[in-house]
């Protein structure tokens, strides 16, 4: 796992120039239902943008925007400074999408053939086959592969005409541990040969293990923006957990307390930042004990984010 | 385009037509094998007509005639047409249905596949089963019915089956866009079947009682059967009146079809 350090000092890749693909104030209707809401969304050339959120947020809807399957209610929708529509666009661009059934009848290797065959210049079958981790099974039919090969697949379909641009919509779900960092190392190789990525997905971890950027979207909106290291410091900062003889209130009231919940004998402290948090807790208990301080992951960031955004619709 | 053009200056972005051509080439060779491979659609298309043939036209009624021809020659022509009607219907109704609905037909178009491509793959690969659906009818009836034709004749019968029969891709074309991926294969074979009968496919029109007859002419399979028997020296008249009427039929489904892929654009459009 990368250390919290190793995330903020990670090298950003700075946004230079025109954006490669953009949602500018789009919005999408279906029917009475609106999927997305006056929604601003760049991705630069060389960066990973990770579009975050719960099932239904949008994300599908904005990705198949940008592919030009869909046409915005509202705003504007460009890949290339064009039309995502545009055929010079889609020779420049692969897609992954979840996708209800594939033609089981056909190979690995048929699929990976037809579909390498629509692009000027595809990869190689072998590399191709390598990237995705399907080597020894080019001769099998897809229907009888398991979810996770089904699912590589599909990313192998994405990958095989050398795009620019690649769109992953949830490109993990259904692998394993072992064949999601297979694909996580696949998309940095991707990206560190200037690839531009964005992936949509619902594993916060994934979001933190790839991206340069973060999109957090919940019903149709965005709500957070940033690189993984901002959106968490911008939410529950820092985790104590400690047994003190101070009563729940009064840990409450202590500067920059977010939240403490009583787990197992001892507080779990949610603050912005730990140091003042831990200075008042020795002054005002000497006995305080067994003090572990985490940083919040990105789970407890998105949830934060969530509830925070479903709070507010309350309120208004 | 020309912002397309501005923002790619590379003139390797234009597609040569050999290359073109291999995609096209590509595309109908996987979807041959994809259907091959699947009895439920190889086995059962091939297997019916020519059972049903093998039943009517060969052991039932030996040595009677129709229309002035023997049954075995009559049968082999209107068993033909129920064929090349089903190859198509099946391939496009439930083949369309299902991808369309489950997703398969938006991964294509995410890329850059000539989107003509996957319409005329589908509709060649409708011709080569209904060549493969006729040449073993041929070959049943000509080797065990007692069926004399000359070659012209079957090269007749052979080239307006397997073209007449694409009208059928069209109509397969417009359910594909209505109906949904589990309801496609019922609709297909609740207007394939009552169709064929009407139309005088497993019967011949004379036999039909009088009210089925009198709307034998408004069916669209009737007026390939009337192709297909012509070619056998069967009927009479002129055969433009037919190819008219197929290719009305074949027009409306495919303004049909352009409906249901436009309202399917603004809905799937998501």
């Amino acid at each position: 796992m990368e250390t919290l350090d190793a995330i903020l000092n990670r090298p950003a890749r700075c946004p230079a120039g025109a954006p490669v693909a953009r949602l500018a104030g789009v919005s999408k209707n279906f029917g009475a239902v609106r999927a997305l809401s006056n929604v601003d969304l760049s991705v630069h050339g060389g960066e990973v943008v990770a579009v975050l959120g719960p099932n239904g947020a949008g994300k599908t809807t904005a990705v198949k925007l940008l592919l030009g399957l869909s046409s915005p209610s509202a705003g504007s929708v460009s890949v290339f400074g064009a039309d995502p529509r545009a055929p010079l666009n889609r020779l420049r661009t692969g897609a992954m999408l979840q996708v209800g059934r594939v033609p089981e009848t056909l190979q690995v290797q048929e699929l990976i053939d037809l579909f390498s065959s629509y692009y000027m210049k595809p990869l190689p079958m072998r590399e191709t086959l390598a990237a995705a981790g399907l080597e020894g099974l080019e001769k099998r039919r897809f229907g009888v592969l398991s979810g996770g090969q089904k699912q590589r697949v599909l990313f192998a379909l994405a990958i095989c005409g050398d795009p620019d641009l690649l769109f992953l919509d949830e490109p993990t779900v259904g692998l394993d541990v072992e064949a999601r960092r297979i694909l996580w190392d696949e998309i940095r190789r991707l990206v560190g040969r200037g690839k531009t990525v964005l992936l949509t997905t619902h594993y916060l971890q994934e979001a933190d293990a790839l991206a340069d950027r973060i999109v957090v979207i919940n019903q149709g909106t965005i709500i957070a923006e940033g690189t993984p290291a901002e959106i968490k410091a911008r939410t529950a900062g820092r985790q104590i957990r400690c047994v003190t003889r101070l009563p729940i209130a009064t840990v409450c009231s202590l500067p920059g307390v977010m939240e403490v919940r009583s787990d197992r004998g001892a507080f779990v402290i949610n603050a912005t930042v730990a140091e003042p948090v831990l200075r008042e807790l020795f002054r005002r208990d000497p006995e305080v004990s067994e003090i572990e301080v985490t940083s919040a992951g990105l789970e407890e960031a998105f949830l934060a984010l969530t509830q925070d955004n479903e709070a507010k619709e309350v309120r208004s | 385009m020309s912002a397309a053009s501005a923002a790619l200056p590379r003139a390797a972005m234009v597609r040569s037509f050999s290359h073109t051509l291999t995609i096209y080439a590509k595309e109908t060779k996987y979807e041959f094998l994809k259907l091959l491979r699947l009895p439920t659609y190889s086995v059962s298309i091939i297997l019916f007509p020519g059972m049903f043939y093998v039943l009517f036209g060969l052991l039932l009624n030996r040595g009677k005639e129709a229309d002035g021809v023997s049954v075995a020659a009559y049968l082999m022509a209107t068993y033909g047409t129920f064929g090349v009607m089903g190859a198509s219907l099946f391939a496009f109704g439930v083949g369309v249905a299902g991808e369309r609905g489950l997703g398969w037909l938006q991964v294509k178009r995410a890329t850059p596949m000539p989107p003509f491509a996957y319409f005329i793959a589908k509709t060649l690969v409708c011709m080569a089963f209904s060549f493969i659906i006729v040449s073993l009818l041929l070959v049943l009836g000509i080797s065990f019915g007692g069926v004399h034709l000359a070659v012209a004749q079957v090269a007749r019968l052979v080239a307006t089956l397997v073209v007449g029969g694409s009208a059928f891709c069209a109509m397969g074309l417009a359910i594909g866009y209505f109906a949904g991926p589990t309801s496609a294969p019922a609709v297909v074979n609740l207007t394939y079947l009552p169709l064929s009968f009407g139309s005088g496919l497993w019967i011949p029109v004379d036999m039909l009682p009088s009210f089925l007859q009198r709307l034998a002419p408004f069916l669209p399979p009737y007026h390939l059967g009337r192709l297909a028997l012509g070619a056998v020296g069967a009927g009479g008249g002129s055969p433009f009146e037919h190819w008219e009427a197929l290719m009305g039929f074949a027009l409306i489904c495919l303004g049909i079809a352009r409906i249901g892929f436009q309202r399917d654009e603004g809905k799937s459009y998501g």
